[in-house]
């Protein structure tokens, strides 16, 4: 795939949070000179969006993939790495270019109940868009909007408040705002989590028709890993901030590499009885976001930790040596194909005592 | 973007050509869905007997204060004398409606004036006290919070400090100071009631504010490149509304209450009639121990029928824009 289909570059994103200790602790903290705390929520994940493409974000609960998919629509200002559109820097864009970003990239929340504005109506609420942006055709592109949500007749909701819709329709409605402005790529947080089960396939096959008919690239987050196995062509496991395995959804759900994927794939209550696959708990607790322990993440959690090696030296995201090119694992059981030795870092390491590694906490704004 | 043209995917594309000529009037639909809703409030609103009676004393005040020159019968500031040789009437006259053969309703005061009269005027003073301080102390409040606590960190610090100083000071005494400071007149007191008052408001509707914009509805309008006043306008300001109605109709009550308590201590203005400075003048001449109650109960009776209402009608209101509380 050449370089011009990409549409989103995320490189070394990072996203840290202060912990909020209030106003005592952050002044015993001002007088005694210490650093405050971080929440790693995202802490370094490097991933493209190809145009037109579906890419599914995974992982336990807290591991950051809302903030990952927030930051890519700039709700959060990283506090390190950058995201380039359309081959600009974003932490460089003009006021212009910012404006186009903004209307070119949409998100779509968990919880439609919370995503509306209780006190506007359906129309106002579709047309938000195009005001901000002085489209023409108002009316028009907001019927046909809803139109393709799948909510008509249009003029009969549109002057509907939020509470009288169902989930289902408040969900449709969330979509045909994101659309209404023909973006380039949607992030969709959890689009069904919140919804009735009997709800979920309708909005589903409308979030497939709308990437088939709109040639849109969607960033799905979901800890449903068969859900995102039939809406994405690539996926990304997340834990703890960091992506540990991407690859295509077919090579990632059949042919996991690294321990967490298996666990992960293993913990999904399968939908198909004849796979004949048990139910696997995941063991153990996730670690400690602000206090990052040193080297591979899930060291504590793992079946097939490796010793020192494991505990000392962070396992890269790269290509291995033994596993299909677009396949990409940050675990150290997994020769690299780039050439790169953990081992001999650890006796480097060793041997300058503790050199500073990859946890070390940039400043964050909130 | 580029690609839009490339793929032609996009289903609006056709919808570019030409401006269609459907548009809706946008004015004719704000006005309409502003009817509705207050329509639909005003219906649940006047649902309970409370509210309505409370309303009604309201709008029988408002009458009264807009019409007080034809249904007074006499200035109420000005002497009334008895006879050729000018001399004040000696005490007091009794009310005609307690059958006395004065010629005044509820007789006079001590001064020689109306006290019916003053009564009528007293309305105007009250309701301009309550409604121009309880718009600018709910306005100000409003607009306080809102920037605090949309835009947060230093700004809402250096605001919230100010709000907390102002809590330092006790309303009453901060008020009578004010007033003597600045000179008893009707401008003066309400000027200090705002002053003093916005505080809750503000904090209030900050703490509001800033849970509201944390919501989802908010960062959606913020993906779709809305700036920050339009998020406070659109998203915040509708939102915290009726919160603003009910500190208003609550502010109205305390001016009221306010405005009497600084006249009966004696620093309400001289040249304008208040049921404050009545009961203050009834005080000054005793008329409790003389047991001239048609002095001092009739202005006491209009307080207390003004402020509850103001305090009914804004617990109506929150009751319908706060379900929980049912
Ligand atoms: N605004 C914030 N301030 C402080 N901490 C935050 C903030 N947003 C997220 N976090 C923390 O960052 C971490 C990652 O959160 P995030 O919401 O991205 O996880 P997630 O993968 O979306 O989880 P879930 O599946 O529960 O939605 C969590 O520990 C969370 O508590
Ligand atoms: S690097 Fe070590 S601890 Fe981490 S997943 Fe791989 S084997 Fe397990
Ligand atoms: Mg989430």
């Amino acid at each position: 795939m050449s370089d011009d289909d990409v549409l989103l570059e995320v490189d070394n994103l990072k996203k840290h949070f202060k912990v909020n200790e209030g106003w005592i602790a952050s002044l015993l903290q001002s007088v005694s000179g210490g650093e405050p705390d971080y929440v790693h929520a995202v802490d370094g994940v490097s991933f493209e969006l190809r145009e037109g493409e579906t890419l599914g974000l995974a992982g336990e609960s807290g591991c950051g993939k809302t903030t990952t998919g927030m930051s890519l629509v700039k709700l959060h200002e990283p506090t390190a790495g950058d995201i380039e559109y359309d081959d600009k820097r974003l932490s460089e864009a003009s006021d212009a270019e910012l404006k186009e970003f903004r209307q070119n990239a949409q998100m779509i929340f968990q919880d439609p109940f919370e995503s509306l504005n209780p006190r506007m109506t359906v129309y106002d609420i579709v047309a938000e868009p195009l005001r901000i942006h002085d489209i023409r055709n108002e009316t028009a592109r907001v019927q046909r909007a809803l139109e393709f949500a799948e909510l008509e007749p249009a003029e009969q909701y549109f002057d509907q408040y939020p509470h009288e819709l169902s989930g289902g329709q408040r969900q449709r409605v969330a979509i045909a705002r994101a659309l209404v402005l023909d973006p380039d790529f949607i992030v969709a947080d959890e689009p069904v989590s919140m919804l009735d089960v009997s709800l979920r396939a309708g909005v589903l096959s409308l979030l497939d028709r709308m990437t088939e008919e709109f040639g849109l690239s969607v960033v799905y987050i979901s800890h449903d890993l068969s859900l995102l196995r039939h809406m994405c062509d690539r996926l990304a496991i997340m834990y703890m901030g960091k992506i540990v395995e991407k690859g295509p959804t077919d090579q990632i759900i059949e042919n996991p590499q690294h321990p967490y994927t298996q666990a992960l794939i293993n913990a999904v209550p399968v939908p198909d009885p004849d796979v004949g696959r048990e139910r696997v708990e995941l063991q153990g607790e996730v670690g400690d976001v602000i206090d990052i322990p040193t080297g591979c993440r899930f060291k504590d959690r793992c079946p097939k930790h490796m010793g020192e090696v494991c505990d000392k030296v962070v396992p890269p995201l790269e290509q291995k040596a033994d596993v299909d090119a677009d396949q990409d694992i940050a675990c150290h059981l997994f020769e690299s194909a780039e050439g790169y030795d953990p081992y001999e870092e650890l006796e480097g390491r060793s041997a300058a005592s503790d050199a500073s590694d990859d946890t070390e906490s940039a400043p964050a704004d909130d | 973007m580029a690609q839009e043209e490339q793929t032609g995917r996009s289903i609006f594309t056709d919808l570019d050509d030409g401006t269609s000529d459907e548009e809706i009037n946008k004015w004719q639909r704000t006005f309409r869905l502003w009817r509705e809703t207050l329509r639909d409030h005003w219906g649940k609103l006047t649902d309970e007997l409370s509210v309505k009676l409370s309303l009604i004393t309201v709008a029988a005040f408002v009458l009264i204060g807009i019409f007080a020159p034809f249904i007074a019968t006499h200035e109420p500031l000005t002497r009334q004398y008895q006879g050729e040789a000018e001399i004040l009437i000696d005490k007091w006259a009794e009310p005609s409606i307690l059958g006395a053969d004065s010629g005044y309703i509820l007789g006079t005061t001590a001064e020689g004036f109306d006290i019916f009269s003053q009564l009528v005027y007293g309305t105007r003073a009250a309701l301009m006290v309550g409604l121009i301080a309880a718009v600018f102390t709910a306005g100000i409040g409003t607009l306080v919070g809102l920037v605090a606590g949309y835009y947060g960190g230093k700004v809402d610090d250096a605001l919230m400090r100010l709000v907390d100083f102002l809590y330092g000071m006790p309303l009453l005494p901060t008020v009578i100071v004010l007033v003597a400071v600045l000179g008893p007149n009707l401008w003066n007191i309400i000027f200090a009631l705002i002053i003093l008052q916005w505080r809750s408001t503000a904090r209030v509707i900050r703490s509001q504010s800033l849970s509201l914009r944390e919501r989802p509805f908010v960062k959606a309008a913020e993906v779709a490149g809305a700036g920050d006043w339009h998020i406070i306008s659109r998203h915040l300001a509708p939102n915290v509304l009726p919160l603003t109605f009910l500190y208003g109709s609550f502010g109205i009550a305390w001016a009221i209450l306010a405005e009497a308590g600084v006249s009966f201590i004696g620093l309400g203005d001289p040249n304008t009639v208040s049921w404050g400075t009545m009961l203050q003048a009834s005080r000054a001449y005793s008329a409790l121990q003389f047991g001239a109650w048609w002095w001092f109960v009739p202005p006491g009776i209009c307080i207390g029928l003004l402020v509850i209402s103001g305090f009914l009608i804004g617990r109506g209101y929150e009751e319908i824009t706060n379900p929980k509380l049912q």
